[in-house]
């Protein structure tokens, strides 16, 4: 069972869940953050990637990126000034240290860290440092372009659901 | 076929995929190009297709042509860099695209920042335009 792809794997999970062996891949025992609600944000921030729930990082993460957007991780990914207001507004309210997820997802940032990149969070790197789940030939057998690309292995991620392994 | 030449009198260039509203937008930046070049006259699907499917220099290492990531097929689907797919650009097989002039260009301004550097000029952007309207 753990030698196949999630994707296959997966529906024979749900179709499964009643055995108790397979019960243990559950979403009680991942992560779980609110999905973006907003139509706006949900447009243009999954134009380019997956669209990334407001809840994994700090509103002060959110608004330094979403102050650069002409230089978005090497990308431009400019908006006009009303429609990144918008959007800004709407992560900084739904952040992990706002609205997101009650403030227990950014604790570990200290000193008035800034990290744009969710990979680059405290507790992103402590939950992937177990079993090389990121290491690069983890990240090749799942298809996962880098470590920015949760759905390669959690299918959920998108609706907030971020399932361990 | 005589009353579709007739539709097509008044446009100063017909697009045989485009719809109303891509021709609207088509013309938008013809007419921009025009009023800043006197000698401009229409968008050219060839010169577009020059500019689209070449390499340029000015803008990023990774993404020297427009077809570093919308591919060099574009009835076909491309990819972003961070491996999200993008629908074809061939209006002939995507009647959604080019149909908001916003959409446009806010793509246009992005992406002409990648791939050459600098902003598109209106007659590039007409150019382009027509090349994609009419594939």
């Amino acid at each position: 069972m753990s030698m196949l792809p999630r994707r296959a794997a997966l529906p024979l999970v749900a179709a499964l869940l009643s055995i108790s062996a397979l019960a243990s891949i559950s979403v009680a025992d991942g992560l779980k953050v609110a999905p973006v609600k907003d139509p706006v944000a949900a447009k243009e921030c999954s134009a380019c990637h997956m669209l990334y729930p407001p809840g994994l990082l700090p509103a002060r993460s959110w608004q330094a990126m979403m102050g650069n957007l002409k230089n978005h991780f090497g990308d431009n990914a400019d908006l006009d000034d009303a429609t990144r207001k918008h959007i800004t507004d709407y992560l900084v309210a739904n952040a992990a240290d706002t609205g997101g997820r009650g403030g227990t997802n950014s604790r570990d940032v200290s000193g008035g860290a800034t990290p744009l990149r969710i990979s680059e969070m405290p507790w992103f790197l402590r939950k992937h440092d177990k079993k090389g789940r990121i290491a690069p030939d983890t990240l090749k057998r799942r298809g996962a372009k880098s470590a920015a690309d949760c759905k390669a292995c959690h299918q959920g991620a998108e609706m907030g659901y971020f399932e361990d392994d | 076929m005589i009353a579709g030449a007739m539709l097509f009198a008044g446009a100063s260039v017909a697009f045989a995929a485009a719809n109303p509203a891509q021709q609207a937008v088509q013309e938008h930046y013809a007419a921009l190009a025009r009023a800043a070049d006197p000698a401009f006259k229409d968008g050219d699907a060839k010169r577009g297709q020059t500019f689209f499917q070449g390499r340029h220099t000015g803008g990023k290492a990774e993404t020297p042509s427009c077809t570093s990531c919308h591919s060099s097929d574009l009835k076909k689907t491309g990819q972003t860099r961070a491996g999200k797919e993008i629908a074809p650009m061939a209006a002939s097989v995507n009647a959604k695209r080019y149909t908001d002039p916003a959409e446009v260009e806010k793509w246009f301004k992005r992406n002409c920042a990648d791939v050459v550097g600098r902003e598109c000029s209106p007659a590039e952007k007409s150019d382009v335009l027509a090349y994609l309207l009419n594939l």
